[in-house]
């Protein structure tokens, strides 16, 4: 059975329609895994010497910080690991016990590389530790009870994944601790440090953790062996449309039908809806940036800049025009022009990233820099990211379910791997200019130049509309092709 | 008029469609019947440039389909369900095609009047989403969004398929009426040889990709086509 399930997920692998990108993707994360298996390696290794020169007793220096670890360890699964996408609903009827297919997707989750990578720290730490004399027994509970919160982790972030209520409770959590922490109202380590000390201290204790993963296991199964029914028990019920007329919309002309629709999509799906939540929670990101001690320099005020002004261009534009994959053939053969469809996607980020510039404007309080940051950062946003994000939009051929009820065990993450990395170079362009020119020059220059940029951006606005629509219709059939293999 | 030549597609050195020569004169009810995998949906998606052809090419009122967009303005059409945008009501949905082809609401809304009979009171101002509509009501929903506009071609795929009876004749004296008073082209496949002989002037068959038939209808070209399709001379072809 689970021969035949391999069988399937490597078919489904190799037979994407993404499978390029897919695989250029693989490439590079499998060089960044392998670039970091060798410092956490080293690291493994090294670390007990290096708090032993340090007068640190090795053991108790780590577990003060593990609880970071512990904690991040949690949010980058819940970014980057994806649930992996099985499409069950054809199982369901075929003769397999659910509890296979259920069995097989939660082991698959496993093996993962979020639960390999520690591994390759603690093992040579407690290695390390054993040969300089450290009790064999109490290392090795020590070391079971860090590998039982690993999987704990994974189980963990699996439920957050399909149980919004969980995910919040965590966010709420995390978020009020990572505040009294970081305004030094409450020093977590003071608690922490005693618990993973205690999995040293008593072997019970630490052998005992394995109990964690365990029962979170068990719910997982009978969480989703429950959920496993396509039927609206899990659902809830059909809700009544609301109606709006979005009348203010009209002095748009043309472009006012296509950005009634949008709003429409936003508004009525939850995932271009949880989308556009993250992209307000960009806002605030840069006051995180900006009251740090370490990123005082100017460069990441304009950094913070372009993150503030542009959550919605960022969030929402990377998946254009994802977001219309289920009726693409519609707007392919209705009576619009490309330019125009294309011309109402950039209307609707410029807008937004409008709207995040002048919310923005609070950022004023921290001084004219920070503000010229932002105006800077939002100005760039408008006349040069806008359109880049556009033109990966030609590329990114994933088809977005924007129904809500298919989510389980599907891939519903608003924020992927994916996004992220098409961010980069919309990232790294203006802080390049700008370091130039702040350097050559001086900061004024800097933010004037990245600004500039933009306005020349604007200027040819027609020249890449040109370009960017060329490639829309060079990639038009693989687009339609790609978007016809939901699952 | 839509004249195709030479058209061929091919996925992976198998032929799909070939068509030589085809010439769909204006106002003509073309009636597009074969068994499955026969090529009726890959020639629409081809006549609406929604997959390119391995060579050859499909022209629109003149208009070659892949190289200018400009056939868009006269050409409506419902082939799946990918025509329907889900999170808009139906009334949104007919507002938002109409929009497209220069109609206002009040437009739209005189328009439909002539469909209270084939929604049945289940569609208009029920305040439902069209993704939550039953199958056989986003269908109608489809093919009145194709009507929208009035354009001068019509392509409707498998139209009466999923279907109540009731509608479906109802469906089908709106075709003859639309086909009759507004000189529309339309461009219907089916599986269903009865009521695409009811409705269509012409029938061609299609098999493997190849025309195999083209009759103008009459009185005995139902039964044709039933002996036709019955005799499994397909199997020999």
């Amino acid at each position: 059975m689970i021969k035949t399930f391999l069988f399937l997920e490597r078919k489904a692998f190799f037979r994407s329609a993404s499978f390029k990108l897919n695989l250029a993707l693989k490439i590079i994360f499998g060089i960044i895994a392998a670039f970091y298996t060798v410092m956490v390696l080293a690291l493994g290794v090294s670390v007990f010497y290096i708090l032993k020169e340090k007068k640190l007793e090795p053991l108790s220096a780590v577990n003060t910080y593990l609880i970071y670890w512990w904690v991040m360890d949690l949010v980058s699964r819940y970014f980057l690991q994806k649930s992996p996408i099985m499409y069950v609903k054809p199982f369901l009827t075929l003769p397999i016990r659910k509890r296979k297919i259920v069995s097989f997707f939660l082991g698959k989750t496993a093996i993962s590389f979020f639960n390999i990578y520690p591994a390759f720290f603690f093992l040579p730490f407690s290695i390390v530790m054993i040969v300089n004399g450290y009790p064999v027994m109490q290392v090795l509970s020590w070391h079971v009870a860090i590998m039982a919160l690993v999987f704990a982790d994974n189980y963990l972030n699996l439920l957050m994944d399909n149980l919004d209520r969980l995910f919040v409770g965590v966010f709420i959590v995390l978020v009020s601790f990572a505040a009294l922490q970081y305004y030094g109202l409450l020093d977590i380590t003071i608690y922490s440090t005693p618990v993973f000390q205690a999995f040293y201290n008593y072997p019970l204790v630490g052998f005992g953790m394995l109990i964690i993963p365990v029962l979170l296991y068990r719910y997982c199964f009978a969480y989703f062996k429950n959920n496993l029914r396509t039927d609206e028990t899990v659902q809830p019920k059909v809700k009544e449309a609301q109606i709006e007329n979005f009348t203010w919309l009209e002095k748009f002309g043309t472009l006012s039908t296509f950005l009634k629709n949008d709003i429409k999509l936003i508004i009525r799906n939850k995932r271009s809806k949880s989308t556009v939540l993250i992209s307000v929670l960009f806002l605030f990101y840069g006051i995180l940036i900006l009251t740090n001690k370490a990123y005082q320099s100017e460069t990441w005020k304009l950094f913070a800049g372009l993150f503030v002004t542009g959550g919605f261009l960022f969030t929402f534009g990377g998946l254009v025009p994802s977001w219309d994959s289920a009726y693409y053939p519609l707007m392919m053969s209705q009576n619009i022009r490309y330019k125009e469809y294309l011309a109402s996607k950039w209307w609707l980020i410029v807008i937004a990233t409008l709207i995040s510039t002048i919310l923005a404007s609070f950022y004023i309080i921290m001084g004219w820099k920070v503000y010229l940051a932002i105006i800077a950062g939002g100005i760039y946003n408008i006349g040069v990211n806008a359109h880049l994000v556009l033109l990966g939009g030609a590329y990114v051929k994933t088809p977005i379910d924007l129904a809500s009820g298919k989510k389980i065990l599907g891939d519903k993450k608003a924020f992927n791997a994916k996004t992220l990395l098409l961010t980069l170079p919309k990232l790294v362009l203006p802080l390049l200019i700008f370091y130039i020119f702040y350097h050559v020059w001086n900061v004024t220059a800097g933010y004037l130049s990245v600004a500039v940029l933009g306005i020349l951006g604007l200027a040819f606005r027609n020249k890449m509309f040109s370009i960017i629509e060329n490639i829309y219709k060079k990639e038009k059939y693989s687009t339609l092709a790609a978007y016809r293999q939901k699952n | 008029m839509i004249s195709i030549e030479n058209l061929q597609k091919i996925y992976n050195q198998v032929t799909v469609l070939h068509i030589p020569h085809l010439e769909i004169p204006t106002g003509q009810s073309f009636g597009l019947v074969g068994n499955n995998g026969a090529g009726k949906t890959t020639l629409f998606s081809l006549v609406l440039d929604l997959i390119a052809p391995s060579s050859g090419s499909v022209s629109s009122n003149g208009i070659i389909v892949s190289e200018s967009e400009d056939w868009k303005k006269f050409t409506g059409a419902f082939i799946d369900e990918s025509f329907l945008i889900g999170y808009l009501t139906p009334e949104e949905y007919f507002y938002f095609i109409g929009e497209l082809r220069g109609l206002n609401k009040s437009d739209v809304n005189e328009f439909l009047q002539q469909f209270t009979e084939l929604f049945n009171d289940e569609i208009l101002n029920k305040r439902k989403y069209i993704r939550d509509l039953s199958k056989g009501n986003q269908k109608k929903v489809g093919i009145v969004g194709a009507l929208i506009g009035g354009p001068q071609v019509i392509i409707l795929d498998e139209p009466f398929a999923n279907l109540d009876p009731t509608t479906q004749y109802r469906l089908k004296d709106i075709i003859r009426q639309f086909a009759a008073e507004k000189n529309t082209t339309f461009l219907i496949s089916s599986h269903d040889l009865s009521h695409t002989t009811e409705v269509c002037s012409r029938i061609v068959v299609l098999n493997k990709g190849e025309i195999t038939k083209d009759i103008q209808t009459n009185a005995e070209t139902l039964k044709e086509l039933e002996t036709f399709f019955s005799k499994g001379v397909f199997g020999e072809v």
